[in-house]
C-alpha cells in the first residue's frame, strides 16, 4: 500500500497522466488508500484524505464511501476537519442520503458553537442541503439565532431560514415576526438576507404579504439612502452603491405594490427617482434600471412613470452590449399586448434586430416583431420578415412561417399579396411549413378567380426551377392541372406569360411523378393533374392515357388505384369524364386548421342541446336539413370515381378522392357527417343533479310509436351502484321498458347506462313521461323525479 | 434564486461545481453535460443569456474557465452577470491573479469563498472586504490550530 501523498501531489499525478486509462489507474490506488484511512483510527491526514476524494469525486468517479467519514470529521472538535467535512457533506450527501440524518446532531452542537466561523460552517451546511425534517428540528434555532447574534452570524442565518421556508412552507409563520425586525439593521449583509426572506414570506402566503405592505415606507427609505448617498468604499460597484441590495430591494417592492393602489402611490417618486438617477453606462446601472423598469411596469404606477420606463427599454435596444437588448427585447414581449403603442414607437430599431449575428437575439426579435405586425404595417413589416426567413436560423425557420402565414392571413391588403407572399415562403422555406398550408392555400386560390391566370402562371415558373419543396409542388400541380389552360392560352394581365405547348406542361408533370425527391402523396396530386388535363387539352390525350395506364402497375397501392380508375374513366366511362373532371368550384373558407367536416359537426351539435320551446319546428328536420347541405357540397366537389368508404350506402353516385389533401377536408366532413346520418335523433338533457345526468333521445317507430333512449352518466368522484328508472306516462299511453344496459355507473363518466322505452301513443294525446330516478352512491340511497314535457324529434302535440 | 454554478475549463473538464437544490447524481452528470455542451457551442461575442428548460442561463468566460449560473425565470440576468464577475473578484483578491490552476489545486479554498459569498442560493454578503475578511479570519483559524496540533495543511 503506497503512503498516501499530500492532495497536491495527488492532483499532479493525476493530471500528469497522459492517457484515461492510466488516470483511472492513479485514481484507483489513490482511492483503496483513501479507504484504508479511513478505516484506521484518527490519525493527522484525515482532513486531506478526504479533501483528495472530494477532487476525485469532482472528476466525476464515486465516492460515496466517504460518506460516513464526512459524518465523523463534522463531529470532530478541530476546526479544520469540520471545515473538510462540512464540504464533504454538501457535496457528497444531500436529502436524499440516509446518512444526512445523521449530521443533524452534529450540526445542532455547532448552531451554538462559541465561535462564530463554527456555527457558519453549520448554518452554511444547513442552507445548502437541510431536508425537511433536518429543517423542521432546527427552525426554532434558527430563529433565535435571527433575534440574538452578531451580524455576521444573523446574514446567514436570514438565508437559512430562506431556506427552510422553502422547504416547509408552514414554518413561514415561524421567521415573519424576525424578519420584520431584521429591516431596522444597518449591516448590509443582515438587510440583504431580510429582504431576500420577506420576498419569500410573502411569496408563499398572501396574508403575509399583507402585513408586510406596511413596511414599504422603511424600505423606500432605504432605497433612498442608498441611491442618494455619496461614495461608499464597502459598497460601491462602478459608481452604484450596492447594486446587490438595490436589486432585491426593488424586487420586493414590485412584489408589495403588484395591485395594489396605495402601495405603488408610496413607491412613485422612488422608482422615478432611481430611473433617472442611475448611471447607466456600465453594467451594473443598467442591471438596476432593469429592474426598475419591471417593478414599474408590474404596479399600479401612474402613466408618466410607465412611459419613463418604456422610453428606458427603448435606449436599451439602442444599446452596444448585445446583452442589454436582449434583455429590452425579453422586457417589451411582456408587455406587448398591454402598452402596445409605445413599443410600436420602437418597432425601427426591433426590426433590426433581425439582423443581428446572435442566435437568441434573433429569436426574441421574431416574436416581438410578430406581435407588432398590423394591418398598417404589413407591407413593410412582411418584408423584413420574408427577408429575415431567407437568413433565419433552422431551428427558428417553422416558427417563422407559422407567424408570417398568421399575420398574412389576418391582415392581408389583397389576395395578390396573399398568394405571393405565401409562394415566397413556400420558396424559400417550404419544408418547414405546416401541413394544413397545402389545403390552405388552395383554397386561397380558388377564392381569387381573377388571379388564376397570374397564379398558376407563377406556379408554372416554380415547378420549373425546383421540384424538392413538397408542399409548393402539391399546389403547383393542383394548379396546373386545374388552370393548365389558362396557363396554354399563352396570355396573361398580370405577369410575363409563358410560351408554353402542352408537350412542356405535360413533361412537367411526368418530372414530378417519376422523380425520387416526390413523395407519395405529391405524386398523387401530380397523376390527378395529368388526369384533369386531358380534358382541358386538345392534342395529346394520348399521351395521358399511356402515363395512366402506366401506373396501372404502379407498385404505391394510392397511386395504382388512381390510375386504374382514371383508366376507367377513359374506357368505360369516357362520356361522364368532361363532368367528373371540370373545374372546382369555390371551396367554403373555415377558420384555419378546422376542417369541413368539424365546423360542420359543430353546426350539428349546437341544434341539440338547445332549450326545445313550444311550436319549434321539427328538430329532426334541422339536422336533415344540414345533411343536404353537405350532400350538396359534396355533389360539386372533387371528381374521380374513388367511393368513400365512409359514405358507403348513404350517399350514392358521389365520388370522393380520398387521398388529396383538399378531399382529405371533405373525408373529415364526411366523417362529420357519419354521425348525423347515424343518430338522426338528437339527445337532450332532460335531468341533471349531483353530477348525475340523464339525457333522452326518441325516434319516431311509425305513426303512433315512439322509442324513447334514456342515457345516465356520472361526473363525480364517486361510483354509483343500483341505478334504476322507472317511467310513468298519460294513461293512453302503452309503455314497454326494456332491459337497462346496467345498474351501475362509474365515476366519472367512463361510462354510460342506456335504458331504452317503447312508447305507443294510439291516441295521440299529449306525451309527457315521469321518470324516477335511484340510486345508491357513497353508502346511502338518493331518489328523484324529473317529468319531460317534450320530446325532440316531435312536434308540439306530441305526434 | 441560483439554482446552480459550474466552472468548466475550455476541453469541458469542470472544476467546480455548486448545486442549490438537491439532484440525484445522474442528474448532475446530465446537466453538467448539457451545460458545457451548450455553452462550448456559442459564438464568441454572442449574447452571455441562454434559455434551458425553465431556467436561464447566465454564462461568462474568464480566460480559459467558463462561469456558468443558472437562475430562475423570475430573476435579474444582468445582476447574475454581476454575481460572476463578483466572485471572481473575491477569488482574483485572494489567490493574487487568480488562474485556472489555482482554482485545480486549491479547490477546496474556491469552495470556501464561494460558500461566505453565497448561501442557498443567494447572495449572504455584499461587501467585498467583508467577504475577504472572513476568509482571512477562517485561515487564520484553521492555521492557528493546525499550528497547535503541529500538523501541516493540506
Amino acid at each position: 500500500m503506497s503512503p498516501s501523498v499530500p492532495l497536491q501531489e495527488m492532483i499532479r499525478a493525476i493530471r500528469s497522466a497522459r492517457t484515461q486509462c492510466e488516470e483511472r489507474g492513479v485514481i484507483q490506488r489513490e482511492c483503496a488508500a483513501i479507504r484504508a484511512q479511513f478505516r484506521q483510527a484518527d490519525n493527522g491526514g484525515r482532513s486531506h484524505n478526504l479533501a483528495k476524494l472530494l477532487y476525485v469525486h469532482m472528476l466525476g468517479y464515486p465516492a460515496h464511501f466517504g460518506q460516513m467519514e464526512c459524518v465523523r470529521m463534522i463531529a470532530s472538535p478541530r476546526y479544520s476537519e469540520k471545515r473538510v467535512g462540512y464540504l464533504g457533506a454538501m457535496m457528497l450527501l444531500d436529502e436524499k442520503q440516509d446518512a444526512s440524518l445523521l449530521i443533524t446532531n452534529s450540526i445542532k452542537n455547532d448552531l451554538s458553537h462559541s465561535n462564530q466561523y463554527v456555527q457558519s460552517l453549520a448554518l452554511c451546511t444547513l442552507a445548502c442541503m437541510g431536508s425537511a425534517e433536518m429543517c423542521r428540528d432546527l427552525a426554532p434555532e434558527i430563529d433565535r439565532l435571527l433575534r440574538a447574534s452578531n451580524s455576521y452570524i444573523k446574514k446567514k442565518a436570514a438565508l437559512c431560514a430562506v431556506h427552510i421556508v422553502r422547504k416547509v412552507h408552514d414554518l413561514g409563520e415561524l421567521f415573519a415576526p424576525a424578519a420584520r425586525s431584521l429591516l431596522a439593521e444597518k449591516n448590509h449583509g443582515v438587510l440583504h438576507g431580510a429582504v431576500v426572506l420577506i420576498i419569500e414570506l410573502c411569496e408563499r402566503n398572501p396574508e403575509t404579504l399583507e402585513r408586510f405592505r406596511k413596511t414599504v415606507p422603511d424600505l423606500v427609505q432605504i432605497m433612498k439612502g442608498l441611491v442618494l448617498s455619496g461614495y461608499s468604499p464597502e459598497h460601491d460597484v462602478a459608481g452604484i452603491s450596492d447594486p446587490f441590495l438595490q436589486v432585491r430591494i426593488l424586487r420586493l417592492l414590485r412584489i408589495l405594490g403588484h395591485n395594489n393602489e396605495g402601495a405603488s402611490d408610496a413607491m412613485n417618486d422612488l422608482l422615478a427617482q432611481v430611473a433617472t438617477n442611475t448611471d447607466s453606462t456600465k453594467t451594473v446601472g443598467n442591471a438596476v434600471l432593469y429592474e426598475t423598469v419591471l417593478t414599474v411596469l408590474d404596479i399600479k404606477s401612474e402613466s408618466g412613470l410607465r412611459v419613463l420606463a418604456v422610453n428606458i427599454l427603448g435606449r436599451f435596444l439602442l444599446n452596444n452590449d448585445r446583452n442589454i437588448r436582449y434583455i429590452a427585447m425579453t422586457s417589451l414581449q411582456k408587455i406587448v399586448g398591454t402598452d402596445h403603442n409605445a413599443v410600436q414607437r420602437h418597432r425601427g430599431t426591433i426590426v433590426d434586430c433581425l439582423k443581428d449575428q446572435d442566435a437568441s437575439v434573433k429569436r426574441r426579435a421574431l416574436e416581438l416583431s410578430l406581435a407588432l405586425v398590423s394591418a398598417s404595417n404589413i407591407r413593410s413589416m412582411m418584408k423584413e420578415l420574408l427577408l429575415f426567413l431567407s437568413s433565419c436560423p433552422a431551428e427558428l425557420k417553422a416558427h417563422s412561417t407559422s407567424g408570417i402565414f398568421n399575420a398574412a392571413e389576418r391582415y392581408a391588403p389583397s389576395q395578390r399579396w396573399h398568394i405571393d407572399t405565401i409562394l415566397h415562403v413556400l420558396t424559400t422555406a417550404g419544408g418547414d411549413v405546416r401541413d394544413e398550408t397545402v389545403p390552405n392555400l388552395i383554397q386561397l386560390i380558388t377564392n381569387a378567380s381573377e388571379l388564376h391566370c397570374y397564379t398558376v402562371h407563377k406556379l408554372y415558373r416554380a415547378l420549373l426551377t425546383d421540384i424538392s419543396t413538397q408542399s409548393l409542388v402539391q399546389v403547383a400541380c393542383w394548379c396546373i392541372g386545374e388552370y393548365g389552360d389558362l396557363l396554354l392560352r399563352g396570355e396573361c394581365q398580370e405577369t410575363e406569360p409563358v410560351q408554353v405547348t402542352e408537350d412542356d406542361v405535360l413533361d412537367a408533370l411526368e418530372t414530378v411523378l417519376q422523380s425520387h425527391m416526390s413523395s407519395p402523396a405529391t405524386r398523387g396530386f401530380a397523376l390527378t393533374a395529368t388526369m384533369k388535363l386531358s380534358t382541358r387539352i386538345t392534342e395529346n390525350v394520348d399521351r395521358i392515357r399511356s402515363i395512366v395506364s402506366i401506373y396501372g402497375s404502379c407498385i404505391d397501392v394510392e397511386l395504382q388505384q388512381r390510375a386504374v380508375e382514371y383508366n376507367a374513366l377513359f374506357k368505360k366511362y369516357d362520356h361522364m369524364r368532361a363532368a367528373v373532371l371540370e373545374r372546382m368550384p369555390v371551396i367554403e373558407k373555415n377558420s384555419p386548421g378546422h376542417t369541413n367536416g368539424e365546423s360542420m359537426g359543430d353546426a350539428i351539435k349546437d341544434i341539440q342541446p338547445a332549450k326545445m320551446k313550444q311550436g319549434e319546428p321539427l328538430l329532426a328536420l334541422q339536422p336533415a336539413n344540414q345533411v343536404c347541405d353537405l350532400l350538396d357540397l359534396l355533389g360539386g366537389s372533387e371528381e374521380t370515381l374513388q367511393p368513400s368508404p365512409a359514405t358507403g350506402p348513404a350517399v350514392p353516385g358521389l365520388l370522393i378522392n380520398t387521398a388529396s389533401t383538399a378531399g382529405g377536408d371533405l373525408l373529415d366532413l364526411l366523417g362529420g357527417l357519419e354521425p348525423a346520418l347515424l343518430a338522426p335523433a338528437p339527445t337532450v338533457p332532460v335531468y341533471e343533479n349531483e353530477g348525475v345526468t340523464l339525457t333522452l333521445s326518441c325516434e319516431k317507430q311509425s305513426d303512433t310509436g315512439l322509442t324513447v333512449t334514456l342515457t345516465a352518466s356520472n361526473s363525480t368522484d364517486s361510483d354509483i351502484s343500483s341505478f334504476t328508472l322507472q317511467a310513468a306516462v298519460p294513461k293512453s299511453v302503452q309503455l314497454h321498458m326494456k332491459a337497462p344496459s346496467g345498474d351501475s355507473l362509474p365515476a366519472r363518466g367512463t361510462a354510460k347506462v342506456t335504458q331504452m322505452v317503447v312508447l305507443n301513443n294510439p291516441n295521440k294525446v299529449n306525451l309527457k313521461m315521469r321518470v324516477r330516478i335511484s340510486y345508491s352512491s357513497q353508502g346511502s340511497a338518493f331518489q328523484d323525479t324529473v317529468q319531460i314535457d317534450s320530446f325532440p324529434g316531435l312536434n308540439a302535440a306530441g305526434h | 434564486m441560483m439554482r446552480f454554478l459550474l466552472l468548466f475549463s475550455r476541453q469541458g473538464k469542470l472544476r467546480l461545481q455548486k448545486w442549490f437544490t438537491p439532484m440525484t447524481e445522474r442528474e448532475k452528470k446530465k446537466i453538467t453535460r448539457d451545460m458545457t455542451t451548450m455553452v462550448l457551442s456559442r459564438q464568441p461575442r454572442s449574447c452571455n443569456f441562454l434559455h434551458w428548460k425553465d431556467l436561464k442561463i447566465i454564462y461568462k468566460r474568464y480566460a480559459s474557465l467558463y462561469f456558468c449560473l443558472a437562475i430562475d425565470n423570475q430573476e435579474n440576468e444582468l445582476i447574475a452577470l454581476e454575481v460572476i464577475q463578483r466572485y471572481v473578484e473575491l477569488l482574483d483578491k485572494y489567490f493574487g491573479n487568480v488562474c485556472e490552476l489555482d482554482i485545480i489545486f486549491n479547490f477546496e479554498k474556491a469552495y470556501f469563498i464561494l460558500d461566505e459569498f453565497l448561501i442557498g442560493g443567494e447572495i449572504q454578503e455584499t461587501s467585498k472586504q467583508m467577504v475577504n475578511r472572513s476568509i482571512e479570519a477562517s485561515d487564520m483559524l484553521q492555521e492557528t490550530m493546525e499550528e497547535y496540533m503541529s500538523k501541516p495543511a493540506f
